[in-house]
Order: structure tokens, then C-alpha cells, then sequence
């Protein structure tokens, strides 16, 4: 089986995902190439054949430019499955890809089972096998989902590849950095999120003060920052930050599959909420199943007075 | 201008699943169902797009689904739209992202859609794929994943949600489809009048057959509750004494309580 693993780079730096892709490789046991629009000095330290074409000549983000590079190197290696990170890149990709090739796409596949693609549905609630009918199918990663173990070390055989299409009716302007942050999760050894379960803005006061007995930060939810609750810079997940405290307590917070990859890399997992089959529940160390409001005063007032 | 916004209405995401009797699928019964959050964002743009362009637009709002889809179509009307398109499909559960693409794309291949929005995802299924293949599928331009989104003299200005907080702008001319985010807008409650005009609105129904002449790409093996790692321990009863035992916990496993 061979697999031609599209890799990711942003701003003339390699995203981790590439390497997320090696790893289901691996679990896959595909015979691996990769793809890569950026430059040589970017390239993913792994063995195995690399497509490289120039990001100076072809764009940061040029969708219909990165599909046909992607679709002259899969006309090179002939892959049973050509795999993209299931990110704001490879969704975008993958789509344009798999249509122009005619072929079925699976996306978000967060584990491989007897063999078969395994993906997520209705926030995780529940998960199906998904099985691509042609000899060839397109495939999205979920984040997180895949680690790979292996030594960043090898060094992949570079070809430089072109292609004639020359220009792209979409025009990318810039891009626009991150919020100035009210806090620093990625430094917190405490985090003590809100979800959607707390009901109502004036309910995270509460949380907010659970986090302070821990001597924490507030995190919260993407719903619960959606909905102006509190600032982007609490957002913990794919869109907001990545985490890895000592302690994360999850108040009111099903566990939507990109939350679970910003925050399950956390030493210790609580978490707090009415529904004890939420899929938070697949990560936690401990489940209190409670209604959280209830919960935190109490939990609050116990810890300051310990 | 002619715009157009393609719904799909899901079931409330609190919900209780349960696998269906042939075990492909959550059973239908007894789910409350609502409209795709992702797609509410794309109803506003297109809503926003046409007040911006002083109400000369029309907007032509489609979903692919059982009569239930009704539902969804006239709260899309009430907040806005022109005219509702009922693709009827007793079985769209079953059809892959490629086959809905098709059907989109089938409708929409002769009816000049300067703009066509959809919501990034869908709720239950996710794949993220149906709006990008139908820009594929009919050669237009297309963005994903929007927070921001602007239009003049023929060109959006899309900003794109990328990871960790970071955005990306591209302008995208017309001919285009774009796929909403969550956080695009602030998606607007139908007023009564409103709901009360909608009930007027033309309503058209389309059998899938007319515009369905694709097979599944893809197909569903198995569909099953997570597995459950089973290392977790459950807490439950008296407020007082889960704290207490919660608390026991965190001193015995980790360093933080120290």
C-alpha cells in the first residue's frame, strides 16, 4: 500500500501535523512519499521521497496551485491514498483533490480499527467505520490524534516539482496573527475551562472563581467564546490554544473532538457534568457527574479553607 | 445578484444517540431537529449580503431531506430568504458527501449563483467536505472556514480561520462559494412578522432522482458508542462528599494540591 502524505507548512515554518500524517502512516503500513509546497530547509526529517515545490513560486495559500502539485505527485508515486491533515489547510485541499480525481474522501479519521477508518460523529457521541469504495481515496487526519514516536532524524530524497498552471483566480492578501492574549494558558499548570453547560455569561463568574481557589486560569470552550462570554485568548482547542497542564478541569463541557485535541495532553483530567456519557468522559482521570454549579462553590469554598 | 444558501437540519447535539436497527446510522425516532448551527452563520451572510446590496438580491435557500427539512427551510425564509428548495430524500442520510455535492451542484449548474454560502460542516456527520466539492464540482472560486466576510464590486473579502488563533485573508471574485464558521456573524432571531411572511414564500420541491446521477464514493461499515478507555473513576451523589472525595484524589495523583 502506498500513501502520499501532503505536508503542511505556514509562514516558513513545518506544522507538527506533518508528522502526525507519518505516524498514521506507520499505523497504516503504508510505503510513504510526501508532498510539500514550501522550501528544502522545511522538509519533514523522515525517509522517504519528498515532492518539493517552491512557496515563492506557487503561494502560501493557493488552493487551486497546491491542488495541482498535489495532483503531479500523486501522478508520480500512484497512491492507494493521498492524506492531509484535517486542518484549515486539508480541508480545504483535500475536497478540490478528491473531486478532480473522482474519488471518495474520508475525513477526520481519529483512529484505525480492525484495519478500517475510524471517524467521529455527532460531537463524538458516536463513531463509525467509513470505507472508501475505489482502488484510491483521499483522507483527512484529525489533530492529535496520531502521535508520532519515531526520531525527528532522517532525511527524505528530495524532487522538485513544477507544474504549468501558472496562476490562481483566488488572491491571498496576509495573514493576521493571534489576539493579543489576556492570559497564557500555554504556561498554566492549572486550567479550569467553561463549556457550553454553564448556561449563560453571568454563570462563568462562577467557574472563574473555582479557578482561582486552584490558583489556576480560566479556559473555556469554543461555544462559550463563540457566544462572547469571555475572550479568544481562553480558548482552549484546535482554533484556540493547545494545552498541557498539570491539572485540567472541564465544567460543563461535552467534549467536542476539537476540544479533546487542544486539552487531552493534560498530566490529570476532571471532569464536571450532568451527562456521565459525555465524550469528555473518554478522557477523564476522574468523571464527577454533577451540575457544575452546584459543584464549584462548594469545591471553591473546600479548597480555601484547605 | 442571485444568491445561494444550502441548509441542513441536524439533531440537537445534546441529544441521546442510538445506533439504528441495520447499525449505519443513529436512529431518526424520537430526536429533536434543528438547523445546522454552521449553516445559520451562512443564512446571516447571505441575509447581510442582500440588505448591503440594498434588498436587490434574491436568495434562494435549499435542503436535501425528508418533509421534516420544512422546518429548517421556513426559519431560513423568516430570517430572510426569498424562496425555499426542498431536494426530497427520505434516505439523504445514506448518501455519501460526494452524492449531496452532486445534488447541489446538479440544481444549482444552471441558475447563475453569483454567491453560494454554506456552513463550513454539519453537525452529525462533519466531514467538511460537501461545500468545497460543489465550488469543485461547478468550477467556482471558494474560501473555507470564514469569520469574516465582505463583498464589493464583484470580489469577497474573506477572512479564514486558521489554527491557533491566526486568520488569513484572500479575495475571492465572483463566481464564488464560501463556507461559514461559527462566529461569522450574529445569526438573527426570526421576528413574528417575519414568520408570518415566510409562510407565504414560495416553497419548491425537487425529487432527489431529477438531480442525483452519482454513486457513493464512500460507504459506512459500522456505526457504534465510543469505546470507553474504562481507566476513569465516576463520582456521583451528595455535593459535599464528591468534593471531598474529588480533593482526596488530586492530593493522591497529582503534585498541584501540594
Amino acid at each position: 500500500m502506498k500513501a502520499l502524505l501532503v505536508c503542511e507548512q505556514r509562514e516558513g515554518k513545518l506544522l507538527d501535523t506533518s508528522y502526525e500524517l507519518v505516524a498514521f502512516a506507520e499505523r497504516l503500513g503504508a510505503e510513504v512519499s510526501l508532498v510539500l509546497v514550501g522550501k528544502q530547509a522545511q522538509a519533514p526529517q523522515v525517509a522517504g521521497k519528498l515532492y518539493l515545490a517552491d512557496v515563492d513560486k506557487y503561494g502560501e495559500y493557493s488552493p487551486e496551485l497546491h491542488k495541482h502539485i498535489v495532483l503531479a505527485a500523486a501522478l508520480k508515486e500512484n497512491p492507494d491514498y493521498i492524506i492531509f491533515p484535517h486542518s484549515s489547510y486539508g480541508w480545504d485541499l483535500a475536497p478540490r483533490v478528491a473531486a478532480t480525481l473522482r474519488v471518495g474522501q474520508v475525513s477526520e479519521i481519529v483512529n484505525i480499527v480492525d484495519g478500517q477508518l475510524e471517524v467521529s460523529l455527532c460531537n463524538g457521541k458516536l463513531r463509525r467505520t467509513v470505507s472508501p469504495k475505489g482502488a484510491r481515496a483521499v483522507l483527512t487526519v484529525q489533530a492529535g490524534a496520531f502521535n508520532y514516536a519515531g526520531q525527528k532524524s532522517g532525511a527524505p530524497q528530495v524532487e522538485e516539482i513544477e507544474i504549468s498552471q501558472g496562476s490562481s483566480a483566488l488572491q491571498f492578501v496576509g495573514y493576521e496573527p493571534a489576539e493579543k492574549k489576556e492570559v497564557d494558558l500555554g504556561r498554566a499548570e492549572i486550567i479550569v475551562s467553561a463549556g457550553r453547560g454553564v448556561g449563560k455569561k453571568e454563570n462563568v463568574g462562577v467557574i472563574a472563581d473555582l479557578a482561582k481557589a486552584f490558583g489556576g486560569e480560566l479556559g473555556a470552550s469554543r461555544p462559550v467564546v463563540d457566544a462572547g462570554w469571555v475572550g479568544h485568548s481562553h480558548q482552549v482547542g484546535t482554533t484556540g490554544q493547545t494545552v498541557s497542564p498539570k491539572l485540567y478541569v472541564a465544567c460543563g463541557i461535552s467534549g467536542a473532538i476539537q476540544h479533546l485535541a487542544g486539552m487531552k495532553k493534560s498530566d490529570f483530567i476532571v471532569a464536571i457534568n450532568k451527562d456521565k456519557d459525555a465524550p469528555i468522559s473518554e478522557a477523564a482521570d476522574v468523571m464527577v457527574v454533577a451540575d457544575v454549579l452546584q459543584l464549584a462553590p462548594v469545591l471553591a469554598e473546600k479548597l480555601r479553607a484547605a | 445578484m442571485n444568491i445561494l444558501v444550502c441548509i441542513k437540519q441536524v439533531p440537537d447535539m445534546e441529544s441521546r444517540f442510538k445506533v439504528n436497527g441495520t447499525g449505519d446510522w443513529y436512529d431518526e425516532a424520537d430526536l429533536a431537529y434543528r438547523m445546522n448551527e454552521y449553516d445559520e452563520y451562512a443564512v446571516e451572510q447571505a441575509v447581510q449580503l442582500k440588505e448591503q446590496l440594498g434588498n436587490q438580491p434574491e436568495i434562494t435557500v435549499l435542503s436535501i431531506g425528508a418533509d421534516r427539512v420544512g422546518e429548517a427551510l421556513k426559519k431560513a425564509l423568516a430570517m430572510g430568504c426569498d424562496k425555499a428548495v426542498q431536494v426530497q430524500d427520505n434516505d439523504s442520510a445514506r448518501k455519501d458527501p460526494w452524492q449531496i455535492a452532486n445534488i447541489i451542484a446538479a440544481f444549482a449548474s444552471d441558475k447563475n449563483f453569483d454567491v453560494i454560502f454554506t456552513g463550513m460542516q454539519s453537525q452529525d456527520r462533519g466531514s467538511a467536505q460537501v461545500g468545497v466539492t460543489v465550488a469543485e464540482i461547478l468550477g467556482h472560486n471558494c474560501a473555507s472556514t470564514l469569520v469574516g466576510f465582505e463583498y464589493a464590486d464583484g470580489v469577497v473579502t474573506a477572512k479564514r480561520e486558521l489554527e491557533g488563533g491566526v486568520k488569513s485573508v484572500v479575495k475571492v471574485p465572483v463566481p464564488a462559494l464560501v463556507t461559514c464558521q461559527l462566529g461569522l456573524n450574529v445569526p438573527r432571531y426570526p421576528t413574528l412578522p417575519n414568520i408570518m411572511k415566510a409562510k407565504k414564500k414560495e416553497l419548491q420541491l425537487v425529487p432527489v432522482s431529477s438531480l442525483l446521477k452519482e454513486e457513493a464514493a464512500t460507504g459506512t461499515a459500522k456505526l457504534y458508542p465510543p469505546v470507553k478507555s474504562g481507566g476513569g473513576i465516576v463520582l456521583e451523589g451528595d455535593l459535599g462528599d464528591v468534593a471531598d472525595r474529588l480533593l482526596g484524589i488530586l492530593k493522591e495523583k497529582t503534585t498541584v494540591m501540594k
